[in-house]
């Protein structure tokens, strides 16, 4: 991994070396970090078709095609875990999964909500953690992007984490209780003014932080190890020497940072999974 | 402006000192706790590893608007 990330910035900040202009750190520092629509690996760069509908650009982008592979990888990996034969899982393959699944089902969702909801909503929070688990890990991965780094990615996650909440309390409580029920019950009355609209706003930012925390953790990761990369060719304004000199100290930060993001995209997926089975079972069982 | 460009910074460096500030007295108070009752280890381990990513969250919101600042800034 150190050495593909090496290969893969240092060839293209090379064709940009002989520049003057000491802006093009930045922008290939952003190039990385954006979403862009083409895919290119060296030399080989092949264009994404651009779709429009009713004036909303829906064209295929580098994200897009990352989340293609994440769907095809999920359904490949668990079409072939929910084939298995039996109750308990043989074999490493299966055994590796069920720690997270049964990770995820028993001190996650049937703590929070109970097993009887928790039974009804397990295969979406499966789904949305294996998935953001997936985009960020492979985002670590030499020429592959992350999508959820993208904020308009983390924010549709976030307004689905969202619907569900206000939709399924809805559905759960009757409309008119569930409004209700946003404000907790068993306030005095001379708070009210400042609660409910506080509560209301509350609804909204939940997803908003959902959304900014998990784009926020996945992108900075990887500005901070591209920054560090650009170091070296921002070194070379001093003389070649100190360039080749700074190098390996920087190779070696960057492979410690590259492990604490393994971690990172471990645990921004399980946070988010975590808070939205908090605000689905709050919303559906507020007594809880 | 030079100005905008320190304001940003300033911004980043002010967000990380809090951010930093709150997960270590959250980490005394984790590992105070962890060394008293080593049997409750794991909850508190899960605890705190949820309050610190929550707390980093709310460090990265104005990292990003310094950010936004810094990238936005009309030439």
């Amino acid at each position: 991994m150190r050495r593909g990330q090496v290969l893969s910035e240092g060839t293209e900040a090379a064709h940009h070396a002989n520049q003057e202009d000491p802006t093009y750190i930045v922008d290939h520092v952003m190039h990385h970090v954006q979403d862009s629509n083409y895919i290119s690996f060296f030399d080989w760069k092949l264009n994404l078709p651009h779709l429009e509908l009713f004036g909303f650009d829906l064209s295929i982008t580098k994200h897009v095609v990352m989340m293609w592979i994440v769907a095809v990888l999920l359904i490949l990996v668990f079409s072939k875990l929910a084939k298995k034969k039996g109750l308990t899982p043989t074999g490493a393959f299966s055994n590796f999964f069920e720690v997270f699944i049964v990770f995820i089902r028993d001190d996650m969702v049937y703590n929070i909500m109970g097993e009887k909801l928790g039974r009804r909503f397990m295969p979406f929070f499966l789904t949305q953690f294996f998935f953001i688990l997936t985009c960020n890990l492979l985002g670590l991965v030499p020429f592959c992007a992350t999508a959820t780094g993208n904020i308009a990615v983390t924010g549709a996650l976030a307004i689905i984490t969202l619907l569900v909440t206000q939709i399924g309390g809805m559905l759960e409580q009757g409309f008119f209780t569930y409004l209700k029920n946003i404000v907790p019950p068993g306030i005095p009355a001379w708070l009210l003014p400042i609660m409910v609209p506080v509560e209301i706003l509350g609804q909204f930012t939940k997803p908003f932080a959902l959304t900014v925390r998990l784009f926020a953790n996945m992108t900075a990761g990887h500005l901070v190890i591209l920054s560090l990369f650009a170091l070296i060719f921002i070194f070379k304004s001093f003389g070649d020497v100190v360039s080749y000199a700074v190098a390996p100290g920087v190779v070696g930060f960057v492979l410690f940072i590259s492990l604490l993001e393994i971690f990172v995209a471990l645990i921004q997926a399980y946070i988010f999974t975590f808070l939205s089975i908090i605000f689905i079972g709050a919303a559906l069982h507020p007594e809880h | 402006m030079d100005l905008a460009f320190f304001g940003a910074a300033l911004g980043s460096a002010l967000a990380v000192i809090g951010a930093g500030y709150g997960i270590s007295y959250l980490s005394r108070s984790a590992l105070e706790g962890m060394a008293r009752q080593p049997e409750a280890s794991a909850d508190l381990r899960g605890a705190m590893i949820i309050a610190a990513a929550l707390i980093e969250g709310i460090a990265f919101f104005a990292l990003i608007i310094c950010l936004l600042m810094v990238l936005l800034l009309p030439k």
